[in-house]
């Protein structure tokens, strides 16, 4: 991970004389000057757009006005975010935004996991790439596109009400019918991004000793004894950082996809932190009122991120940093 | 192996082999379903009920209604437009900084990658990050679609785990001889990572083409705006008027706007799926790398 030279020779007489921090600098902007130069756009990139938006995130205690800029719009502390933590709107987003992530939790999250476990068990080649590539191929549509044809076959005279129509099922108005927004949400994701996912986990299990596979056939394992005995704990550590990742995101959820799907019909279970953000900050322009909401939902992701790996860590040895 | 095949498991491989390929048909028939229907004769698939198989007449008439649509046009060459330009920036910046990241003593490596890590697990939002690019002046231009996402931290992670593969005495030997960092850079670490270099550059690439948020917050002026965002006036919004506009009675015009729904639909789709088988064996590989550190 580190490899500042802590131990070169350079550097421990650069020790012993105690040179102060700055000559230190300056020597290393000196000799590496074109790396530093090398650097120098994506630096300043971050800066400008990544850092600077965090410090303009103060709007979010202040009135912020666009002719007065963010330095002399007036502080007005925690206002907005109390108005928020007392409005109506708190309850819903957060709530959708949970049991959004609670479903995909619960079924996104073990599909690809469960796809290559069954894809490592094909052992003709062929066919395992056949399959590969028409699973990952659902990856590379556009949300726009996707978005499009969950719309069409969900219509009143879509492909869904079609079929149902064949078993006599009275046509159900899938998209103005709140209940139906979240498994079609999740359930779409889920066909999206499972074979993309299971990439991952493929990987880990093809890098796994041979060996070990063949020795549990040898000591009696069947086909599931070996995938609960050996495939499983080959792809844990992997398993466990993907877990990580995605409970440090159970507080957001994309706007792209809800914003193309949803309508004011279903906004009761569709509507999540990152739409609600868009409509009040770009659409009713509340500029500082959408920022409060916005920082509230960073500030609560990041200390899910960092809990989540301190649990694991302390657990597991698996962590992010 | 001399071990044969238990009964259990040949019923086992049966199941899996028909689960899996159950499974590809339901990854495949929805695109399939679209490309039929686009093809078909309008009256009739809007009279049709249930699955396809084979388009329901033959009719290439709505193809040629999308590409008369001056939008899909508009559309169509904005985007080539940010994918090549957008992907060059992407790429430039994720290489320096890749680059030189990855070289060993350099002191201020080390904080300058917490500095980038740190903002994917933290930002200051979607309304400052918004009137950052307002009071830049980019509302409206071109810029907007191709600056503000000028470099994903992710990428750069990848590329930097795979640069740092190349053999330290390699990189160190042509110092010796006089090699600057450039030469390093374009002679021998990017010669020796095109693998990593053309997974990175479909990742780019791709996300340019399907990226459409950015330019409905950043972009009122029709004239820049990407495929995605026309897209999503017809597909979402459902206006296919001004591309039905022509046809003589008001009876030819709903099925007509179904079949032009989904021409465009594959026109929008078909550059990607053409790309992909290519350079679909690097995945494994990039996801991977990816995986060390993501």
């Amino acid at each position: 991970m580190s490899d500042i030279p802590t131990n070169t020779p350079q550097n421990r007489i650069v020790k012993n004389r105690r040179t102060p921090i700055g000559e230190i600098l300056l020597k290393d902007l000196k000799k590496n000057k074109m790396v530093y130069l090398l650097l120098l756009p994506a630096v300043s990139y971050y800066f400008i757009f990544h850092y600077y938006p965090m410090y303009g995130a103060q709007i979010a205690f202040k009135n912020f006005t666009p002719g007065k800029g963010i330095l002399d719009s007036p502080w007005v502390g925690f206002q907005h975010f109390a108005a928020f933590f007392n409005s109506y709107y708190l309850g819903r987003i957060v709530r959708n935004t949970i049991t959004i992530n609670l479903y995909d939790l619960i079924f996104g999250f073990p599909a690809p996991i469960i796809l290559a476990l069954l894809l490592y068990e094909v052992k003709n080649t062929a066919f395992r790439r056949t399959i590969q590539t028409t699973t990952y191929l659902p990856h590379f549509i556009s949300t726009v596109v996707l978005c499009g044809i969950i719309l069409d076959f969900t219509s009143r005279e879509g492909l869904f009400n079609n079929l149902l129509g064949l078993f006599g099922i009275e046509p159900i108005m899938f998209m103005t019918e709140p209940s139906w927004f979240q498994p079609i949400y999740v359930g779409s994701g889920i066909w999206q991004e499972v074979g993309w996912g299971s990439i991952i986990y493929l990987a880990a299990l093809m890098n796994a000793v041979q060996e070990l596979f063949e020795a549990a056939k040898i000591d009696g394992a069947n086909r599931f004894k070996q995938i609960i005995h050996v495939a499983i704990p080959c792809i844990l550590p992997t398993i466990v950082i993907m877990l990580i990742l995605r409970m440090g995101r159970m507080m957001s959820v994309g706007s792209d996809k809800i914003l193309l799907l949803y309508n004011p019909a279903i906004y009761e279970k569709a509507d999540v932190i990152s739409t609600f953000v868009y409509r009040k900050g770009l659409v009713e322009f509340s500029y500082s009122y959408a920022s409060a909401v916005g920082l509230f939902n960073s500030v609560i992701n990041f200390i899910l991120l960092v809990t989540c790996n301190r649990i694991s860590r302390n657990i597991t040895e698996s962590s992010l940093w | 192996m001399a071990i044969k095949e238990t009964q259990g498991e040949r019923i086992f491989n049966i199941f899996n082999s028909v689960f899996l390929i159950f499974l590809s048909i339901i990854c495949l028939y929805p695109i399939l379903y679209v490309l039929l229907a686009s093809i078909s004769d309008p009256i009739e698939i809007m009279k049709h009920k249930g699955l396809l198989f084979w388009p329901k007449g033959f009719s290439l008439g709505s193809y040629r209604l999308v590409f008369q649509n001056a939008m899909i046009t508009t559309g169509y060459r904005n985007t080539l437009i940010y994918v090549t330009c957008g992907t060059a920036i992407n790429m430039f910046m994720t290489i320096t900084c890749a680059y030189s990241l990855s070289r060993k003593n350099v002191l201020l490596k080390n904080p300058i990658m917490f500095l980038i890590v740190f903002t994917m697990f933290f930002s200051g939002g979607l309304i400052p990050t918004y009137l950052l690019v307002r009071n830049l002046g980019m509302l409206d231009t071109r810029w907007a679609m191709l600056i503000p996402n000028a470099m994903s931290a992710y990428n750069m992670i990848i590329m930097r785990t795979s640069f740092s593969t190349i053999p330290d005495s390699l990189i160190e030997s042509a110092h010796i001889e006089g090699a600057g960092d450039i030469t390093i850079l374009t002679k021998i670490v990017m010669p020796l990572s095109k693998a990593v270099i053309s997974v990175i550059l479909l990742f780019y690439s791709v996300s340019q083409w399907n990226s459409w948020f950015n330019a409905m917050i950043y972009l009122r002026e029709r004239a820049y705006y990407p495929l995605q965002l026309v897209l999503r006036e017809i597909l979402i919004a459902n206006d296919t008027r001004n591309m039905t506009e022509g046809l003589a009675t008001a009876l030819d015009k709903e099925p007509v706007g179904l079949t032009v729904k989904y021409s465009t639909i594959i026109v929008a789709t078909v550059p990607v799926l053409v790309v992909y088988p290519f350079i679909q064996k690097y995945f494994t590989k990039g996801v991977m790398i990816g995986a060390i550190k993501g």
